[in-house]
């Protein structure tokens, strides 16, 4: 019903149990994202529209890269969709870029910089630690995740990190333990030091991360996930407490200074149609829950 | 039957219709339209025209309709109108041609809403559709947003032989049409689909899912894809909070995004996946139109609905039958009462909300009462949900990603008022963005004025 273009798949890889990794014909996105960014689609007729943040792009093929983990039934639908077939919508690139991207040359050159990355989380870290090396810096990245085989993009980071550190919660790869632990041993055992940690993955880890970094006073980056609806700064959903200000991640964000975000009411508000009040308020009946889910945002 | 009243009009049953989303007001029929089309007096001097924000031929389409002429009356409309089946249902016509109609001096005036309701929808079910122009003349022109002000620019521009493309930033064309009034008042696929491919008929092409400012700027639209002039028309999207404790808790939305998850996600049907909190006693803050339409689809969802107003009644600036309807549908009303908090239980949700009495005191500088708040009289209302309807402003995002583009202190476009002419060569702007938030009807005068200036301005950098 109108002239948009056809936002096919180009290629799907299964990274990982429940967790796929999609290039996706869009090419005004493609055109105009920058890492930090995040697009937002809808699968078919009566889909839901779904934030996820980019996980790279190719201006010249007009694609981009989304990761996403299939957990509730809107991303397990994502999942069904193979190399060839279209998703009805795809729109983007929304929110600001990573702040990075606007710092001066003499400021980046400086600056030592830690990345961690929590599970999904890994996918919005990529092009953020890409676009570092491409432009000469040099940033070093801690992966997080459950278990060996929930390790994602681990090549890819190898190859744009100048260290790259793994963790595993059960020890099955890597470092045992989580990413607050990497840190701890980065910084107090090697005495590395960081001028600045971006930190992305689960809400619960980047609280941690950020309870930690403050201690430690390092100045911390997160990229929140709320629920959101248009993602144009229309709905409010995604309005979070950022020091004593109401910011909308959608238009302000996705990244704040951790140190100022109120995570417990963005965890709270995150749970809006999954807790056992959401759901009670919800029509469905109990077991079909409706969730919202970003790329980064389950690990539990 | 009495000349001097109007005919009325069916609805549904309040008791019936609390219950499904289906329109409420059902519309004349032939010997109803006919009846009320012969109470207008055909003035030599017609007001009504004049108070009609695009300057419809009332007299004329209505003579038609005494004719029982449908299609000639349709055709009479269409010359002024790309949306008059949508126009027939949320203009305020009470303000507007109704207000000054003759008849209206003694008793009723006549129903001219429901006349150009008839009309459009008579032409739509008799698959009438406005043709596309012979002559194009190639000059592409964008507009970015299909809401009112869009689509009524680019069906001008189209008639007049242009190239034109719009621009929409959700994944549905309409606007407000689409995300902020419910079916209830405005049904999606019977009315505004067909008017918007009407608009689609005239030649102009939606391309949906640009954001422009983000996905392309108007630099680039202008200096890369051709586009010789621009029409800004993306309306008025940011929700208002109030600022109180408590506003985050869960189950506090504001009125946007309550009524984009019922109407453009459609939650109120099962089918489809995004998901919508009914609540079961449900407060709405705020007395525009907004407000009734989110307390009415609350109402629809199963709840218990509360309108809390911070004046009296008088001063309620929804549409009479609006409030009319809620009160009718059972929404209650707690008039001059401001909240103070909203109360949270330990998990996060929403327990109540803390108000306070108020009463009208002196004249503030827009003539209305000021409400002032009365000493100790704070109370609680026992609550789940929170609806905020505290108007809109405009999305800062064009501005701010357009060169030379100004706008005010509170983000709207700055543009001329009889032209819609902007501070940069070649753009245009009118409705919601440049006023704040007002009515459909007057961002589509808005669109057809900026269409005229830009005819003008195009011809004139041609020669």
């Amino acid at each position: 019903m109108t002239e948009n273009h056809i936002y096919t798949i180009t290629k799907k890889v299964k990274l990982a149990d429940s967790i796929y990794l999609m290039d996706v014909k869009a090419p005004r996105v493609a055109a105009h994202c920058y890492p930090g960014q995040f697009i937002i689609l809808i699968a078919d007729e009566k889909g839901e529209r779904i934030p996820l943040t980019i996980c790279d792009y190719d201006r010249d093929e007009g694609t981009v890269t989304i990761v996403f983990q299939a957990l509730g039934s809107s991303t397990k639908l994502l999942a069904e969709y193979e190399v060839g077939e279209a998703f009805r919508d795809f729109t983007g690139p929304l929110g600001q870029r990573s702040e990075l991207i606007d710092m001066a040359r003499e400021e980046l050159e400086k600056m030592k910089v830690l990345f961690v990355a929590g599970g999904v989380g890994t996918a919005p870290v990529y092009p953020q630690i890409k676009w570092m090396k491409e432009m000469g810096y040099e940033a070093d990245c801690i992966i997080g995740a459950r278990s060996k085989d929930f390790v994602i993009l681990e090549d890819q980071m190898k190859e744009h990190a100048k260290n790259l550190y793994v963790t595993t919660d059960d020890g099955s790869y890597g470092m045992k333990g989580n990413v607050n632990d990497a840190i701890k041993y980065l910084v107090n055992d090697k005495k590395h030091h960081y001028d600045l940690i971006v930190a992305i993955g689960p809400m619960i880890m980047m609280k941690f991360v950020c309870i930690l970094t403050k201690e430690l006073g390092i100045k911390t980056i997160v990229s929140m996930n709320p629920i959101m609806v248009d993602g144009t700064g229309m709905c409010g959903a995604c309005r979070l407490t950022i020091g004593d200000e109401i910011k909308f991640a959608c238009v302000d964000g996705p990244e704040f200074d951790g140190h100022l975000v109120n995570f417990d009411e963005a965890m709270k508000r995150l749970s809006m149609y999954k807790t056992k009040e959401g759901k009670q308020k919800l029509r469905e009946k109990e077991g079909e829950t409706h969730h919202h889910q970003g790329c980064e945002c389950h690990d539990e | 039957m009495d000349v001097l009243k109007k005919v009325p009009i069916k609805e549904q049953d309040p008791s019936v219709r609390v219950r499904n989303f289906d329109e409420v007001c059902l519309g004349y029929d032939i010997d109803e339209a006919v009846a009320e089309a012969n109470r207008c007096i055909q003035c030599k001097n017609p007001k009504c025209v004049k108070g009609c924000p695009v300057s419809i031929d009332i007299p004329g389409f209505i003579s038609e309709v005494v004719n029982k002429d449908i299609n000639e009356a349709f055709q009479i409309i269409n010359k002024y109108s790309a949306l008059p089946a949508i126009c027939g249902r949320v203009c305020p016509q009470e303000s507007q041609c109704e207000q000054v109609c003759i008849r209206g001096i003694k008793g009723d005036p006549v129903s001219i809403g429901k006349l150009e309701r008839y009309v459009a929808d008579w032409a739509r079910e008799n698959k009438i559709r406005p043709k596309a122009p012979d002559k194009k003349n190639g000059i592409k022109v964008a507009i970015i947003g299909s809401g009112p002000a869009g689509l009524t620019c680019a069906r001008e521009m189209a008639e007049l032989g242009y190239d034109v493309t719009i621009f929409e930033a959700l994944h549905e064309p309409g606007g407000v049409l689409v995300y902020g009034i419910p079916e209830f008042r405005l049904p999606k696929e019977e009315v505004v689909r067909p008017e918007i491919d009407n608009v689609k008929a005239m030649g102009v092409k939606i391309e949906t899912n640009v954001i422009v400012g983000k996905s392309v700027t108007i630099d680039e639209l202008m200096d890369e894809e051709g586009f010789k002039a621009v029409f800004i028309g993306t309306g008025a999207g940011l929700p208002n909070f109030m600022g109180i404790p408590g506003e985050n808790a869960n189950g506090v939305f504001s009125a946007n995004e309550y009524l984009t998850r019922s109407n453009l996600m459609k939650a109120f049907d099962d089918s489809y996946d995004t998901p919508i909190i009914t609540g079961n006693k449900v407060a709405v803050v705020g007395g525009g139109n907004v407000a009734m339409d989110a307390a009415r689809t609350a109402k629809r969802l199963g709840a218990d609905v509360t309108v809390v107003y911070r004046r009296s009644e008088a001063e309620l600036p929804a549409r009479t039958e609006e409030v009319h309807h809620a009160k009718e549908e059972g929404i209650h009303f707690q008039l001059l009462t401001n909240p103070k908090e909203i109360l949270v239980d330990e998990n996060g949700w929403v327990k109540g909300m803390t108000c306070v009495r108020m009463e009208l005191g002196q004249e503030d500088s827009s003539g209305r009462r000021r409400p002032v708040e009365v000493e100790n009289s704070e109370f609680v209302i026992e609550l789940d949900s929170v609806i905020m309807s505290l108007g809109t402003s405009p999305n800062p995002l064009i501005a701010s990603t357009t060169n030379g583009l100004k706008n005010n202190k509170y983000g709207c476009i700055v543009a001329d008022e009889t032209t819609g002419a902007t501070s940069r060569e070649g753009v245009f702007a009118g409705g919601d963005a440049v006023t704040g938030s007002a009515t459909v009807i007057l961002a589509m005068g808005a669109g057809k004025a900026a269409a005229e200036a830009m005819d003008k301005y195009l011809k004139n950098i041609q020669v």
